[in-house]
């Protein structure tokens, strides 16, 4: 098939090839490398204790049991305010509009917010929840700022999985004499589930992995906080991104903050394996 | 009869009003955000003058008297995101093309998996390997007295946008109709030349978005760029520690007052603007690649 190619253009072809599986290779060797890497120097770390207990100054003892609770809570917090909001208005888009210009113009606002930089987040949320509504310092104040910061993700995903719902359904159930919101809650809704889920999912990535936006709002404190206490205001607490940033920059304890990473990178890794299992979901959903 | 449709109705006009207000949140986020940073912007660039904050080449908030001239910040960011976007993006789409056209289904499978993780690990586990292993590294090779720096900087943005720029242009690429490609092949052309002659041009819009999407996550990282860049306020310079736009904001917030205070507001203010820039030209490219269509 090569014949009456000329070499150069063969030595081309044969160059770009290469760079192209070099290209390849070199993400998987990073990947490997980064994983490795953490596991060596992380998992020697790990220890019940660690898990378990909260930093004593009086011990010299560094635990990390406060950082893992307050990201559980931060999720949660998050989760139960920007899930009613994102999926209301995906609703609202999807199905009460009728101004197409003002759809346009809110999913513009949508993609504005999933483009701001987290670091301009923190200094928002500082601005309006810590000051404004003098939250203090807190996780609530944190959760808030991450309800703006997830809510184009829950907005997208709920609204592409609406827009699968068959046609048929509503039209069905408004025959039958149901009105809008009884047609959306029975019909529309629980069809649309796998996209809110995928919605969460992600979501939860993103505040797991998140830092720069919480440094100022949720503070840095390392103290075990119960369920209640975790939503009044002035209740700081560092979650285990910060948590990792304060114990590597600021007190040098790199062999925590391996651990956390080793940490960290089994939550992503969870979250990757459930979001790729509720996407392939709606994908199947979709081609039916 | 009546009076039950009329609750229903009176129901039914509340839900419609709750969606509504729901959908117009999220517009109303971007309004509060950006009323509250160009409210606290905007004072400190009046008191120090406009010329004197952006273009000014010294920041010393702490000294007396201070100098707030946030020139290094800018550049550092811009040369920063040039560096990051230089090395990052030739790899990420020589990486794309693999994926999309030259790969089975087993190693792209497992190479979009790589991908798929790498965009899921935290910026500051990012920062933590690069503190630990690229500053010493970048040390050793340049032989530098402190190897946190513009270049370690470079290194680590160059691996975190690279999910993003594969994955995108990886989309791009495979939207490409086959008929092009096959024509091509048919005219002899090889699989490689048709790749890399034909596709990639008939992706570039895609590609494109790609690349400013890759900008935009280089300018808007903090964390890790706080932790490899040595955080010194000097005027870009490859091999000396410098301060991103981002970092700034971040390093002195937690002790800063007054008008060093207002001064970081203007700051986030000023890389509020880039980001906002950047979204116009990305809507811009992805309207013209939609026209094309």
């Amino acid at each position: 098939m090569n014949n009456g190619i000329s070499a150069s253009r063969r030595f081309k072809s044969a160059v770009l090839n290469i760079l192209m599986y070099l290209s390849a290779g070199l993400v998987c060797f990073m990947l490997l490398g980064i994983i490795g890497y953490i596991l060596i120097r992380g998992i020697p770390n790990i220890s019940f204790k660690l898990l378990s207990s909260k930093p004593s100054l009086i011990n010299d003892t560094i635990g990390i049991l406060p950082n893992i609770l307050n990201t559980l809570y931060i999720i949660l917090i998050t989760l139960v305010i920007v899930l009613p909001i994102g999926v209301g208005a995906a609703v609202y888009l999807n199905e009460y509009a009728k101004n197409k210009k003002v759809v346009r113009a809110i999913e513009l606002a949508a993609e504005t917010l999933s483009g701001i930089p987290s670091i301009i987040y923190g200094l928002v949320g500082m601005l309006i929840f810590v000051q404004f509504c003098s939250l203090g310092t807190s996780l609530i104040a944190g959760a808030l700022t991450l309800v703006i910061m997830t809510l184009p993700t829950i907005i997208r995903t709920t609204q592409e999985s609406l827009k699968t719902v068959p046609n048929g359904y509503r039209e069905g159930a408004l025959a039958l004499g149901a009105g809008k919101w009884y047609m959306i809650r029975t019909a529309v809704l629980p069809s649309a589930i796998d996209g809110i889920v995928t919605g969460c999912i992600l979501s939860i990535g993103r505040i797991v992995g998140e830092s720069a936006a919480l440094l100022f709002t949720a503070g840095m404190a390392n103290e075990i906080l119960g369920i209640y206490e975790s939503v009044m205001p002035g209740k700081a607490g560092s979650t285990l991104t910060v948590a990792l940033y304060m114990y590597a920059k600021e007190r040098g304890e790199f062999d925590i903050a391996f651990s956390i990473a080793v940490i960290l990178l089994i939550l992503t890794f969870v979250i990757n394996l459930s979001a790729k299992l509720a996407a392939g979901k709606l994908k199947k959903r979709k081609e039916n | 009869m009546s009076k039950l449709k009329k609750t229903a109705d009176i129901f039914e006009k509340a839900m419609n009003a709750v969606f509504t207000v729901c959908g117009f949140l999220a517009a109303a986020f971007v309004l509060i955000i950006t009323g509250f940073l160009i409210v606290s912007g905007i004072p400190a660039i009046k008191e120090i003058g406009i010329i004197d904050f952006l273009f000014g080449t010294k920041w010393a908030s702490t000294a007396s008297p201070p100098y707030y001239g946030i020139l290094p910040f800018i550049l550092s960011s811009v040369f920063g995101t040039m560096g990051a976007i230089i090395l990052g993006v030739p790899i990420g789409l020589m990486c794309a093309v693999f994926l999309a056209k030259m790969s089975g289904d087993r190693s792209s499978e497992i190479v979009r998996s790589a991908v798929d993780l790498l965009s899921g690990i935290p910026s500051v586990v990012y920062g933590l390997l690069g503190m630990i292993i690229i500053v010493p590294c970048v040390r050793e090779i340049f032989d530098l007295p402190d190897g946190a720096n513009l270049f370690s900087a470079i290194i680590v943005l160059a691996v975190m946008i690279l999910p993003s720029v594969i994955s995108v242009s990886e989309t791009a690429i495979r939207a490409v109709p086959k008929e092009y490609e096959e024509a091509s092949l048919a005219l002899g052309a090889t699989k490689t030349e048709t790749v890399f002659k034909v596709v990639i041009p008939a992706a570039k819009s895609g590609i494109l978005t790609a690349v400013v999407l890759g900008i935009g996550r280089a300018i808007g990282e903090a964390m890790a760029v706080m932790m490899v860049a040595g955080n010194v306020a000097n005027m870009p310079n490859l091999f000396k520690s410098v301060r991103f736009l981002t970092t700034a904001v971040a390093s002195e917030m937690s002790y800063s007052s007054g008008l060093q205070r207002q001064a970081l507001f203007s700051i986030a203010l000023v890389l509020f603007a880039f980001i906002m820039a950047i979204n116009l030209v990305l809507n811009l490219i992805v309207k013209r690649g939609s026209k094309n269509e």
